[in-house]
Formats: C-alpha cells, structure tokens, sequence
C-alpha cells in the first residue's frame, strides 16, 4: 500500500487513480493494488506487476536478507498456494496458482545470488546474456577458467576433485562480495564483469561436482 | 468431534449428521494399494474385517471382463494366470518401447496401440487379458474403484475426493495417466502428491520436526530419494531423485535368476519363472529376519531344494541397493548439502525391511533410520492429512518441486532446459525462439521432461506446431515458448509468436496418454450413472460459485452498507434471499440465473464502492504530499476506507 500511494503521489489525476484502486473481479468493490486480497469480500486477486523486490516487501538492492526472504516467502504462500483453494471456485483455483508461480519465481531468483545480480542489472538497465558471452573478451576471467579446467581435468580422485570445489567455492563468495559492493555504486561495466564471472565459476563448480559424482560411480 | 466411527456390519446406526463426503488418502501402490482417511489431524489407515490394510494391486477379469481386486484376484494369479494383471502402475504413461526393457519381467502380454489412428491418438500400450484389450489406465480404475467401494463400506458414506499419491520420479504422462484413472473410478482428484513427501508429511506433524529430513522410498517397482527441509509447518521439497525401474522386485528378480542359473540343462518357461519369482519373495522376506533356509521349488516336474544364507543374499542384491546409495549422494550433491547435516532418515516402501537397507541407509547418513510408522502405510497417512488439510484447512503447508527438468527441441536434436528439475511449483517460465528459414510460418514444438542432453534419450511428451506465422527472414520472427506446471505437476505449453500475436496453447496430453475421445467414451463405457454423476457434479460447482457471490456480496455490504437507500438495500437482500433460496435446490439453471441477477441488482451498489474507495486512497495520497510522516496518515486512511461508520458523507462530496 505504502509504495503504490507514493508512486500515485508523483501526479494525482485520472490515471493515478487507477493505479492505486482497482474493482475487486468478485465483490466489484475497491482494491489496493498490489493486495493479493480483497479487503472486503477476502477473493484473491491477480497477481499484478509488481517487480520481485515489491512483491517480497524488500528492498531493491544485492544485498537480501535471506532469512526475511524465506520468511515473507513463507508467509505469503501459506496464505495463497493452490492448497488453500482446493475447494474453492475454478477462478479463485486460477488466480491462486497465478500468485503461487510469481512467488515462486520471485523467491527463486532473489533466493540465488547469480539470479538476483542478473535480475537487479536488468532493472537498473543491464542486460546481461544468458550464456554469459559479455566478457569472453576479458583476458582474466578467460585465463582463470581456463586454468580451473585444466586442473579438472587432470584431477584424479574425488578428494583432488572436492579440492576443486571448495576453492570454486571460495572464489564465488569473493565474487559475491565484489558484486555487493559494485551494486551500491553506478559502474554498470564492472557489474556486467564480475556477473559474467560469477557465471564461469558457478559453471565450474557444477562440473566439478559432476565430475565427482562420475569418479564415484566408476570406484 | 468422534474420531472415525466404524462400525460392525449390520450395526450400522441410522445416517449421522454428517454423511457428507469425506477426502481420502490413497497410496496407489506398485504391489499393493492402502487408503487412509484424516480427522482432525489423526489418520487412520482403513482396515478389513481381519485388520488388513494392504490391498494386493492385482486385478483378475472374469470371463466377461468385470474385475476382481484386491487378494481374491492374487490367488487367482496361479491358477488362471493369463486373466490377472499385477504390477500395472509400471505401465501407467507407458508406450510399447519403453517396456521393452522390462518386457521379460511383465506377468502379461502387452501390444502397441492400435496403428493407422487419427494424429493425437494415444500410443499408450494395451494389454491383451484373456481376450480383452485393456490400457493400463483401465486397469488402475478398476483397484481405485475397488479401493473407493470399500472405503465407502468402512466409513459409511460416500467418498468422492481423494488424495492419490505418486512416485515423485513419476513423470508427466505417468501422472496424467493417474489422474485419468481416478476420473474413470470417479474419483476427484485433490491433489497428486509425491510418495516421499506423503511420507514426510506423515512424520513431520507429529514430531513437529525442524530441519532437514531425507526420505528413503524404496517399493516393489520404484526408488525415490527426497531431501525435505521442515520448518514451522513449511515443508519444502529442496530436491529428489531416484529410479522409476529399480525395486524390490529386482531383489526377487536377482534371486530367481540364482535359482534358475542351477536349473541344469533346461530353458526354464514363463510358468517357470513366475515361480521362481514367487519364491525368491519368500526368501527375501525370510532372510530378513532369519540367517538362512532352504528353499524347494517344483519346476516342470521337477523338484528341487535350495539353501541360502542371508550373507550370499545380501551379495546378491548389494549391488541394486548400492545404486540406491549412489542417488541418494547425488541428490544431496544437487542440494549441496552434506549428510551430517541431514536430522532424520524416513523410510518407506516394504523393500526397507531388507537389513541390509537399512545398514546402508545408516551407513551414508551415520545415522539410524527412523521407521516407528509402519513403512506400507505411512504414505497412505500422509495422502490423508494432505485430503484434509485441502477440504477442511490445516496449518501445514507443502512445497513441492518439479522431479525432473522439463525441455523443448532444438536443432539437431538437443534438449533446451525450460524448467529445470528441482524448481518449485507452481512455476512458469518462457523462452524465445526464432524461425531458422526464410519465410517459415510454422514451427514444431516438441515437449521433452528428463536430464539428458539429447532429445532421444529424454522422454517425449507432446508434440505441437505453431501455425500462421507471417512470411519474414530467418531469424526475425520472435516465437515466445511458455511452460507452465501446476501444483500436481502436470505441464502446459504454450507458443506464442510475438510480432503478430499468433498463439497457440495446449494442457500437454501425452503421447502415451489417452486422448479425450478416448476418456470420454471410456467414461461412457464405464459409468452406469455417468449422466448422473456429471449432474451432481455440475450442480456442486454451480453452488459453490453462487457461496462465492453470496458471501462476497454480504462482505460488500456489511462494510459498505451506509452507500445504500432504504430501498435499494432491501432490493439487494431480497436477490441475496433468493440466491440462497436457490442454492438450497436441486436445480442449477436457477442457481445460475439467480447468480446472474444478483451480479446485475448489485452493479450499481458495486460503482459506488468503486467510487469511494478511489477517493478514500487519494485522500490518502493528499495527506501524505502535505506531511512528511505519511506512515501513520496513510494507515489513518485505510482505517477509514475500511469502517464506513467513521467516515462522514460531507467529506464524501468534498473530495
């Protein structure tokens, strides 16, 4: 509520209006925007477009509490899982698991930092691609991954290759750190930078466990 | 209020107050099948007159083709064994290549669907019983109807809803398949929910456990691994795995083949084998609680005896439970999470009887498995006090995740992953593709669910074109795939060719599902009282949509109220009365008009709630441009929107 109105105080005219109320689809009575029920006959409405910040009651920014994250997450599905709707009217069923997939993906991509850094660059404008090619012109991310390959590759036992991974591991929590930082500043180049490698490591990482479970199932 | 009341035959007391009907649960097993029911949070597993709650998943056909389920048909099995059907969930979603496999192992003779069938027409295989031709969705239908009629004996009132439980590794055409079934046993389905997670649910609520739980499912004919993570009252599927083809009848199969092996000089037939397969049950069931036995098995005349010590059995069937082990590390890979970490290890499926389960279960966890709910029926208490906690409500909630990765074809074969496995549902998720040929105005989606890198080796679902896309250079059109899974886990796609808005939409029936003709005229086929039925049910829907209006409209006007005249609100209540009225009936087209008249006598009622509401939130946007601590102004505001009485009619027209 407190968002929309401040949103809507930006000019209050005819538009505004309708960005701050809407008809309920059931009592046709006035609903907050944003409010996933109705205040006065409790139908549950559409989900709305609300960014995934708004929609966990968080603020924009790197930095999630992962704990307030899982509990709003909790909560609001608690409240509008398709469970709860089991009996009730086929376009109630509907707009419930409507709201359960987006708090789902909301939850999912702020829940994982790679998710949440490529998503919060898209909001401030940065596009950064799926298959993470932005940088493959960066010589030190390149030579890095290639480095880590090569020591994959000739890894032996499960033991050299869990090695692996904890050190891919450490790499990604530096990395992470790095982002929080570059996330409170404006330098749209170096987030895109360290976006791309924080995806060439998680990318290791899943080799390496791969890898592992292939040397297990050859002992 | 009483537990579940069961009364003796005959004693039956006159219809109590409550004969509504009542959500079961049901485990719809591999080899047997058990049905629970939940009343304020306990459940009970239902039981016949000798305690039994396992009913043998074993169907026998008479000669005219009506069905007998349950332990009369599996004592049928050597007698007439080319008229009755065991194992069948096997088969459920199958088509004839991916039985092949296992085609040595089948106690029946399977054929492809019927060739030369309309496109869309279901490739799922048939069985060939003593003459008649049945798929394995009929078959199902028939225990759960079996089950629904016997439940329906033992609870004394109708049972209509249920919560059917399935392999979590069961994939799309094998849940649908499910799904299907019941619809022939007329059965709702509620909710399909994953075994493991029944199972944990079955824990869970009375321990009140926190942290993190694995779940060792281990049946005749499947394995599943789950890694759940509880906490206060979520329980959250962080990601599972498992075998849809490996079980404890591989055990019996391991341990015949032995017999078999010393079988010196002849080929044994099929009558042979099942045999061998019988015994080798009583063995496995014998070594797991005694050290050795010896065993005489007759075949084809001739009589031989076999001893076996639990240490060479253990050798035998060490390897199936090794890959059991080896999935478990994988799925706590997937989550990255270490065994140490993991609080309780639940066991389920009558496989973990077998100790040498159990010791290597507690080897990878270094902990004792927890096994105080009797392991064939704890699923079947989770599905029911999941079917109550969806009819009547609970303070639990179960988040569930998609098994396997769901995927579209692209070029040369590969698999593109759309929803990977282990995300949670609900979910939907799109991707763009492009056209690859000049002027191209169609493009082939082909649906896919499984891990693999090559369309082939993954599991086909659906296939479906997108038709009508303009003439433009390769590469220009943007085709917008749209998957989408529901809280069942079943799949939807959707294709939609962005620069036009040409679309295309399908609920994915599966290339080895039925089609719906298919369903209809088996529904036709196989209730007496289909019409009826299909009339009960309309009705039902059409009471609780006009509930919905009703109580929305009484909402409106207990807030909103002081909008109304005289007279206008006595022209609400009286359309409301006669909702009411109608709800109370038999008669749904009166339902309908009457919801339809109530829509209509409150439109007006409905604008100037509209209009009020609007002024209500811009008075709140005014007050907070003119000070700064808008926070408790603004709460003002929705206090007032909320209780018409304070909010004087003045201030109404001043805005």
């Amino acid at each position: 509520m407190q968002a929309k109105a401040e949103g809507a105080a930006r000019s209050n005219n005819a538009a505004a209006e309708q960005d701050i109320v809407q008809a309920c689809w059931s009592c046709h009575g006035p609903v907050a925007v944003g409010d996933p029920f109705c205040s006065s006959c409790k139908a549950v409405q559409p989900p709305g477009q609300a960014d995934h910040f708004q929609r966990m009651g968080l603020e924009r920014s790197f930095d999630v509490d992962i704990d307030a994250l899982e509990k709003a997450y909790f909560r609001m599905q608690r409240d509008l899982h398709p469970d709860r709707f089991a009996t009730k009217t086929p376009k109630e069923k509907s707009l419930s698991q409507q709201q359960a997939t987006s708090l789902n993906d909301a939850y999912e991509t702020l829940k994982d930092p790679l998710d949440r850094a490529v998503y919060l660059a898209h909001l401030k404008g940065l596009d950064v691609l799926k298959e993470g090619c932005n940088a493959l012109n960066d010589p030190v991310i390149l030579m890095e991954a290639m480095e880590m390959r090569e020591a994959l590759a000739e890894a032996e036992s499960a033991d050299e290759v869990s090695d692996l991974t904890r050190r891919a591991q450490g790499d990604i929590a530096d990395c992470e750190k790095e982002l929080t930082s570059a996330f409170l500043g404006t330098d749209m180049d170096h987030i895109g930078t360290l976006i791309t490698r924080l995806k060439y490591l998680r990318k290791l990482a899943d080799e390496t466990r791969f890898r592992r479970a292939e040397l297990r199932s050859m002992a | 209020m009483a537990l579940l009341q069961i009364y003796e035959p005959g004693e039956t007391p006159a219809p109590h107050e409550n004969d509504a009907d009542v959500a079961v649960g049901i485990d719809l097993g591999t080899t047997n099948s058990v049905t629970a029911v939940s009343v304020d949070g306990k459940a009970e597993v239902l039981r016949d007159e000798d305690g039994q709650a396992l009913v043998p998943s074993v169907v026998a056909y008479a000669p005219d083709g009506s069905p007998i389920v349950g332990g009369l048909a599996k004592s049928l099995i050597a007698m007439r064994p080319d008229s009755v059907v065991s194992s069948i969930k096997r088969l459920m979603g199958r088509g004839i290549e991916d039985i092949k496999s296992v085609a040595g192992h089948l106690p029946f003779t399977v054929e492809p669907a019927p060739e030369g069938e309309a496109a869309g027409a279901s490739r799922m295989v048939r069985l060939n019983v003593d003459g008649h031709k049945l798929t394995p969705v009929e078959i199902s239908s028939h225990i759960l109807t079996a089950l629904k009629e016997r439940a329906e004996g033992v609870l004394d009132r109708e049972v209509s809803r249920a919560v059917i439980t399935v392999p979590a590794y069961f994939d799309d055409a094998a849940r649908t398949a499910t799904k299907d079934a019941a619809r022939l046993a007329g059965l709702e389905v509620l909710r399909l929910v994953n075994e493991p997670t029944a199972a944990a649910l079955a824990y869970g609520l009375d321990k009140e456990a926190e942290g993190l739980y694995a779940v060792y499912d281990l049946g005749g004919g499947t394995f599943d691994i789950s890694l759940l993570r509880m906490e206060k009252g979520v329980f959250q599927v962080l990601s599972t795995g498992g075998d849809a083809a490996l079980g404890g009848d591989d055990f019996d199969h391991a341990v015949a083949e032995h017999f078999l092996k010393d079988w010196t000089g002849k080929t044994p037939g099929s009558g042979a084998v099942k045999q061998a397969v019988a015994m080798a049950r009583e063995v496995k069931e014998a070594l797991s609680a005694e050290d050795q036995g010896t065993w005489t098995l007759e075949l084809d005349g001739e009589e031989q005896s076999f001893a076996l010590d639990r240490a060479a059995f253990e050798a035998m069937i060490e390897p199936l439970v090794k890959r059991t082990i080896r999935i478990c590390e994988d799925v706590l890979d997937d989550a990255d999470v270490t065994p140490d970490r993991v609080k309780g290890v639940v066991l389920v499926g009558g496989s973990t009887r077998v100790p040498l389960v159990r010791k290597m279960v507690a080897g990878l966890f270094g902990r004792e498995p927890l096994a105080d709910i009797d392991p064939d029926e704890v699923v079947a208490v989770g599905a029911a006090l999941q079917a109550e906690a969806l009819t009547v409500g609970s303070d639990t909630l179960l988040l569930d995740v998609t098994p396997l990765s769901l995927g579209i074809e692209t070029m040369g074969g590969l698999t593109e992953k759309i929803i990977p496995r282990n995300t949670p549902i609900p979910v939907a998720k799109a991707q763009e593709f492009t056209t690859y040929q000049d002027g191209q105005s169609a493009m082939a989606i082909h649906a896919v669910q499984g891990e693999r890198e090559m369309v082939d080796q993954n599991r086909s679902l659906a296939r479906f074109t997108l038709r009508g896309i303009p003439p433009m250079t390769a590469g220009a059109a943007r085709i917008r795939v749209t998957y989408a899974v529901d809280a069942d886990g079943l799949l939807t796609v959707s294709a939609r060719e962005e620069t036009t808005g040409t679309e295309q939409s399908i609920e994915v029936k599966p290339s080895y599902g039925l089609s719906e003709d298919e369903m209809s005229q088996m529904l036709y086929d196989s209730m007496k009282h289909a019409k009826d039925d299909m009339t009960l049910r309309l009705l039902a829907e059409s009471r609780v949509e006009a509930g919905r209006a009703v109580g929305a409209v009484k909402a409106a006007l207990e807030i909103d109220g002081d909008l109304l005249t005289d007279d206008d609100r006595k022209a609400i209540d009286a359309i409301v009365a006669e909702t009411e009225a109608a709800v109370a009936g038999e008669d749904r087209d009166a339902i309908s008009a009457a919801v339809e008249k109530l829509e209509e006598g409150t439109r007006v009622f409905a604008e100037q709630r509209m209009d009020r509401g609007i002024r209500a939130a811009l008075r709140g946007v005014e007050v907070e441009r003119l000070d700064k601590a808008a926070h408790e102004r603004d709460q003002q505001g929705e206090e007032q929107a909320a209780s018409p009485d304070d909010r004087p009619k003045s201030a109404e027209a001043g805005d």
